[in-house]
């Protein structure tokens, strides 16, 4: 008989600067989908005035061999012009932006707000029975967030995944 | 000069600036104006395959046999879609290619247009890189790129799509030198520790062994001779993958034939047994291996490999040493200077004791040809014309990687990652393109063969004087092997019925068809051959069931090899049934 084995994972943050061109994003997503390698959070935007190269924050998973792998294949791609783990760099800030909607009246309402100025989560849509709150911090002080607000009304959750960014002064 | 030129002009342009002698294509709706822009242009050679896998292949074997880049141009649609196999290969086996692809025109692109397929969508996987042209202007630096990301680095296809509209559209060009995007720059050369400490282990080693493979050849001449040149220095035994077969001379003392699933005994052994293994532009493939956990186990590894993607993928190695194989020999052999490496003498004793195996010897048998004893007797036939050899894919092909021997690199070309039947015969054309006086052999199956049988036409069409031997036994033999091993005997689907008589058929495209039925016969058939100027097949009955030892079965070790004359066991349990 035979059975699936699976290995010890662990999850690695990546930043990828590429040149901003026609499909590098499916290049760059299929990579992961063709070699087998997870994706659990991919975000893009491009950083120059020129929109000549983007940014792509990458989170993902797997065993420690895999995650070296896919450090090299994203770096064998031609328009990929450097690819830094922040996870194995050292400390870093790693921030997502969520967008919550939650429905309530009375009581629940009104500890919906109040949990959600301890959480420094704004409101940026008011109506008298809802409220869109925004957040951005760690993520998982947002799964803690929605996690309250589950009780309390939960309509929706949308968010952006994670931008990540080295500490201290260099460029890493 | 500058001028306002077409798109299909531009691209001319752009592949006689890189140099290009000949473009493997097939024309078609969406490539028209390009096919326009070849007619009557004497610079390019314009080869009309029969169908577009035929050209990719036959790309490749020009590639390979000349170190240059193979050229493929071919229609959008099924076009494209049916070249994709050819580059899939040459993908696996870093072969540079440029392929110029035919799209609808711009506007019609996503909106399910006759013979539109998304190209560079299906293309993406299995090339280096690839390029949808949008405007007639950006064609000259995309070609002059494409050529550098296809021939630089570890090589390989690389895809230019051109909607119709680009190819029609005027651009202003000039002739003057290309300004480049400069964004490609592979690492060539180890650093100073790398090549000091590579140095150093090699130098103290008491059992060495060169692992070498496709990248020494890719790297040029100049790497095979530094390779012959840090083997003489240190003495250690080499081995090849079969994509490096040629690199190191086969009639030399320490050469130990192709290692892997059906290397020989003393190339597996000597890598199970080393305490140092140099690889030299190969990958650990699966098929080296054999099982991970019990692959080389007492051995330090230093890997030499211009991929970076390549190092600690399958295996994990002490020294990872980035670079051209040929800059970093030559590195290497500054670095060790006068040195003197351990005396070699128990290790070299001890490769003698597994050469003793003879794990090449094959039965002999009064009935039927060996097929091991044809591929023997074409080498001994042909080894004074230095012939290139091409081959399809199966038990034909390790049983030329076996007993035909290579001497020198461009001279062995053989579809080794993707395992592409139909490889072969558009390989030889290929390469017979690229080297007019040359002996080209196909070493082919008779299944293999008939997966791009179309293309004896094209030999036809040129004059190319292009040879395919079949070993004819009937089967898909590797897939009938397979099953003899590990599913009891059930050859479900594998016997080649209905097989075309292969004489008449090589007549009926105008070459000359040759059988051989028995022993007698052999040489005085291959002769014939050699001796025909045209092209020719020869239908070489073999013996039927014959299997091709030595074999590392899936999911075993190095050590655990069966040989000929092995008892095996008609079953595998369902963890080694699952590997490849």
């Amino acid at each position: 008989m035979m059975h699936i084995q699976h290995e010890a994972e662990e999850r690695h943050v990546l930043t990828v600067t590429v040149d901003n061109e026609a499909g590098i994003l499916a290049k760059i997503a299929g990579l992961f989908t063709a070699r087998g390698y997870n994706i659990d959070s991919l975000t893009v935007a491009d950083i120059t005035d020129n929109h000549a190269v983007s940014r792509i924050t990458i989170v993902t998973h797997g065993p420690r061999s895999q995650i070296d792998q896919i450090h090299a294949q994203l770096e064998r791609l031609v328009p990929v012009h450097k690819v830094v783990d922040l996870t194995e760099v050292g400390p870093h800030v790693a921030r997502e932006l969520a967008l919550v909607k939650v429905a309530g009246v009375g009581e629940k309402r009104v500890e919906a707000l109040r949990i959600a100025e301890v959480f420094r989560a704004r409101p940026v849509d008011t109506t008298t029975e809802s409220f869109i709150f925004e957040m951005t911090g760690a993520p998982d002080k947002i799964d803690s967030f929605v996690a309250l607000m589950r009780d309390l009304g939960l309509v929706e959750v949308g968010r952006t995944g994670i931008v990540a960014m080295a500490r201290g002064p260099e460029e890493a | 000069m500058t001028e306002e030129r077409s798109g299909a002009s531009i691209l001319v342009e752009s592949l006689v600036k890189q140099g290009v002698e000949f473009v493997f294509g097939y024309p078609g709706g969406a490539v028209l104006p390009i096919y326009d822009a070849l007619f009557g242009d004497e610079r390019l050679r314009h080869i009309l395959v029969r169908h577009e896998a035929g050209a990719a292949h036959a790309a490749e074997g020009y590639a390979r046999s000349t170190g240059k880049p193979g050229v493929v141009l071919v229609t959008s649609g099924p076009g494209a879609t049916n070249a994709i196999t050819g580059i899939a290969d040459a993908f696996l086996d870093s072969i540079p290619l440029v392929i110029i692809t035919g799209q609808v025109p711009t506007g019609l692109i996503g909106s399910d247009a006759f013979q539109e397929a998304d190209t560079v969508g299906i293309s993406r996987h299995c090339t280096k890189h690839n390029y949808l042209v949008k405007d007639p202007a950006d064609l000259a630096a995309i070609v002059d790129e494409a050529f550098q990301i296809a021939t630089t680095g570890r090589p390989g296809p690389v895809l230019i799509d051109i909607p119709k509209d680009v190819q029609i559209a005027m651009a202003t060009w000039n002739d003057g030198p290309i300004q480049r995007h400069q964004r490609y720059n592979p690492r060539t050369e180890g650093t100073s520790e790398e090549i000091t400490r590579a140095v150093e282990m090699l130098a103290n080693a008491k059992a060495p062994v060169f692992y070498t493979g496709g990248g020494v050849i890719n790297a040029g001449p100049r790497a095979t001779a530094l390779l012959r040149e840090l083997q003489a220095k240190t003495g250690a035994p080499v081995t090849s993958t079969l994509m490096g077969l040629g690199a190191f001379p086969a009639d030399h003392a320490d050469w130990l034939g192709m290692l892997g699933m059906h290397g020989t005994f003393e190339a597996n052994m000597a890598m199970n047994q080393a305490d140092l293994i140099l690889c030299i532009g190969a990958r650990f493939d699966d098929r080296v291996t054999g099982r991970l956990d019990a692959f080389a186990p007492n051995s330090e590894k230093i890997h030499i490999d211009i991929d970076r993607a390549s190092i600690n993928k399958t295996v994990q190695v002490d020294l990872p040493i980035i670079g051209d194989c040929a800059v970093v020999l030559d590195q290497m052999l500054t670095e060790w200077g006068t040195r003197k490496g351990q005396d070699l003498t128990e290790w070299k004793a001890r490769v003698d004791g597994w050469r003793e195996r003879k794990s090449l010897a094959y039965p002999s048998n009064a009935q039927a040809i060996m097929p091991q004893l044809a591929i023997e007797r074409l080498y001994e036939l042909t080894k004074s014309k230095d012939p290139v050899v091409s081959t399809e894919v199966g038990q034909h092909q390790m049983w030329a990687a076996q007993y035909f021997p290579f001497f020198s690199p461009n001279k062995w070309l053989t579809s080794g990652g993707l395992g592409t039947m139909g490889y072969g015969l558009p390989a030889a054309i290929g390469a017979q393109c690229g080297n007019p006086d040359s002996l080209v052999i196909d070493i082919a199956g008779d299944a293999s063969i008939q997966m791009n049988i179309q293309e004896l036409g094209t030999a036809t069409q040129y004059r190319l004087p292009v040879k395919v031997f079949i070993l004819n036994n009937e089967w898909m033999g590797m897939v009938r092997q397979w099953q003899e091993l590990t599913y009891e005997s059930r050859y479900s689907n594998s016997y080649s019925d209905s097989l075309p008589d292969f004489v008449k058929l090589a007549e009926a495209y105008g070459w000359k068809g040759i059988r051989i039925e028995n022993e007698s016969e052999l040489d005085a058939g291959i002769q014939a051959m050699i001796d025909h100027p045209g092209p020719v097949i020869v239908d070489c009955l073999v013996h039927k069931e014959t299997n091709c030892f030595p074999m590392i079965p899936s999911g075993a070790a190095h050590t655990d090899m069966i040989l000929y004359g092995d008892t095996v066991a008609g079953t595998m349990d369902d963890e080694a049934k699952a590997l490849v």
